[in-house]
């Protein structure tokens, strides 16, 4: 009955699913990326041709390529300490008491997580908008004229920022909040009876044991910000100016609006290299931190 | 789950009572949902009574503004079209309106989108057996080629759709699954994480449950649908409600995939409708309370798997 076959038939199912369009797709964009592929392969594949690393050399030679690559930097550095100190934070309040109330409030702050970007990117455009936007209107009442959310370049990036830290941070309160419950009463209860504080066993305890935790988000924060996408796309388009063009967006134009499949390709494998060294990084420093 | 009222420092005002379990422990259904009114007068008499009553301030004002967009996103699909671009805004409809909503799905075609959605969904749910079945194997046998099997999972977990996006495009193409639901829907069938988080809940499932099981003369497909499927509900209730709302609110694949009007998504419709109609919030809102709506309720309902799901996951 029970075959050395057997765990093979359990597993086969997702894993051809999960290497045919987890693995393979990649080993398939890394040969296209060598090749000037564009739209006039579905016609004839005989137009497909070996061009070497001409489509890396012209990429980065691209200004628009550094853009993209700079902005989403740029939303990395700014929006992964942003989203894990915000979320850590409403985690550690939310956590100070199990009363219903909390729980009430709770299911508030998970909400924008679990709702589809482009519905609420949408109803934020139209918070932003400049004529009519509840923004404004509110500003107005401090005296601040009209602000340009969505059309002053500058602006438009923290605009865009905002929506996705507002995004973020609700999975990951959850993901605190149950690491939180891991934590061990004991350790906080001994801690109180040696006299510390609220913010010391905080500090000194809660922190310390959440580690895990905290390199967890932080990991799953940057590779979603390097994949930022949803927000721009729909609240800008990638403008004004190319200010909220994320590597992304930059991608999904050049591959399926200017149909510059080879060309997108080698920027695809460009972010796939820079995620996979930004995480390979991340997990070396996390090694380190436990010896 | 450790109650976290039993506690040395506790000052115990009420006579001692059965211990509320948190609402968010599995293993509830024995006790009577006790109200936690004496826990909680005994946890303030510790600490004092200001300090949870300004966290609780500070917390709904931080939960209003968090749930302020989805507020005005519905008050505004009610509001007739001059009411929604007037200056000031108004927070309320003055004259509330059905017909944003009937206009989506008479003039604009979202009756398909939305059926189109959930039929999506549905087909991840065959996604969720395939990855239930690989999370078992990798968490209850030993197999040449495991290791660099579950390598492959964890390595999936980091690769971004944008990366894979235009190979299976083109893969998808060549078998003439443009534009079809199974297309939308069959690159994101199974997840690397997905898989990960059953291996992970699997592992704690006692091996002499299956050993008793096999000797009782059951089947491995058998042991696997009547005493391991059953035995993970906490983690399948978590699974379909993730499952569910990454189908419903999937964007990219979905826009790169379907060109043609019969196979699009909510998603899809809702981003494609912000570029085609240039001024009408009431329509944009009504079609954004159609997409977010049905999620919220999934969400009210499910939502302490959710939180237990990720407890259970061993993230700790």
């Amino acid at each position: 009955m029970r075959t050395r076959l057997t765990p093979y038939l359990f597993v086969s199912p997702a894993m051809i699913l999960l290497i045919a369009f987890g693995i393979v797709p990649i080993l398939i964009a890394a040969v296209i990326s060598t090749t000037n592929m564009n739209i006039s392969a579905f016609m004839n594949w005989g137009n497909v041709k070996f061009i070497g690393i001409d489509n890396y050399t012209k990429l980065f030679a691209d200004p628009a390529f550094w853009n993209s690559i700079g902005n989403t930097a740029l939303f990395a550095v700014v929006g992964v300490p942003a989203i894990l100190v915000l979320s850590l934070a409403v985690a550690l309040l939310l956590n100070h008491s199990q009363n219903r109330f909390f729980q009430v409030l709770r299911s508030f702050y998970f909400i924008p997580a679990i709702t589809a970007i482009v519905a609420v990117s949408l109803v934020w455009g139209y918070l932003y908008n400049t004529q009519f936007g509840v923004f404004n209107y509110l500003l107005s009442f401090v005296g601040i004229g009209p602000v340009q959310w969505l059309s002053d370049p500058t602006l438009a990036k923290f605009s865009v920022g905002l929506v996705a830290v507002w995004r973020g941070t609700g999975l990951n309160i959850i993901i605190f909040l149950a690491a939180l419950q891991a934590v061990p009463k004991e350790y906080l209860e001994a801690a109180a009876l040696d006299g510390a504080s609220g913010w010391k066993k905080i500090v000194s305890i809660t922190i310390p044991l959440l580690r895990f935790a905290i390199f967890f988000v932080g990991v799953t924060t940057t590779i979603s910000w390097l994949q930022f996408f949803d927000e721009p796309f729909v609240l800008t388009d990638g403008g004004p100016l190319g200010a909220t063009t994320s590597a992304s967006i930059f991608l999904y134009k050049e591959g399926f609006r200017l149909n510059q499949f080879g060309y997108a390709s080698a920027g695809s494998i460009v972010l796939f290299a820079i995620i996979a060294v930004v995480t390979l990084v991340q997990l070396r420093v996390k090694g380190n931190d436990d010896d | 789950m450790t109650s976290r009222l039993s506690g040395r420092t506790e000052v115990r005002i009420a006579p001692r009572t059965q211990l509320p379990a948190e609402p968010d422990a599995g293993s509830t259904r024995n006790t009577p949902p006790a109200r936690p009114r004496t826990a909680r007068r005994s946890v303030s008499a510790s600490r004092g009574r200001t300090l949870p009553v300004a966290i609780g301030i500070a917390l709904a004002a931080g939960a209003l503004i968090t749930a302020f967009p989805f507020f005005w996103m519905i008050a505004s699909s009610f509001k007739p079209q001059r009411e929604a671009v007037q200056y000031p805004p108004s927070l309320l409809p003055q004259a509330p309106t059905m017909e944003y909503f009937v206009r989506l799905f008479t003039e604009l075609d979202f009756g398909r989108y939305f059926v189109n959605t959930i039929i999506v969904v549905f087909i991840g749910f065959v996604g969720l057996l395939l990855m239930a079945m690989a999370g078992y194997a990798f968490a209850k046998f030993d197999f040449r080629g495991r290791k660099v099997l579950f390598f492959f999972v964890l390595a999936t977990m980091m690769i971004p759709i944008q990366v894979t996006m235009i190979p299976t495009y083109l893969m998808l193409n060549g078998m003439k699954l443009t534009n079809t639901l199974v297309g939308i829907a069959l690159p994101t069938l199974v997840s690397g994480f997905s898989v990960f988080l059953f291996r992970q809940f699997m592992s704690t499932i006692p091996t002499e449950l299956l050993e008793a099981a096999r000797l009782d003369g059951a089947g491995e497909f058998r042991t696997f649908w009547q005493v391991v499927l059953p035995m993970s509900g906490p983690i399948l209730a978590v699974q379909v409600v993730l499952t569910f709302i990454a189908g419903w609110n999937s964007f990219l694949w979905p826009l790169v995939i379907a060109s043609d009007q019969q196979s699009y998504t909510l998603s899809v419709g809702l981003a494609l409708l912000n570029e085609q109609i240039a001024r009408n919030p009431s329509l944009q809102m009504a079609a954004a309370s159609i997409m977010v709506v049905p999620i919220l309720i999934v969400f009210i309902i499910f939502q302490r798997y959710v939180v237990q799901g990720f407890a259970l996951s061993g993230l700790k």
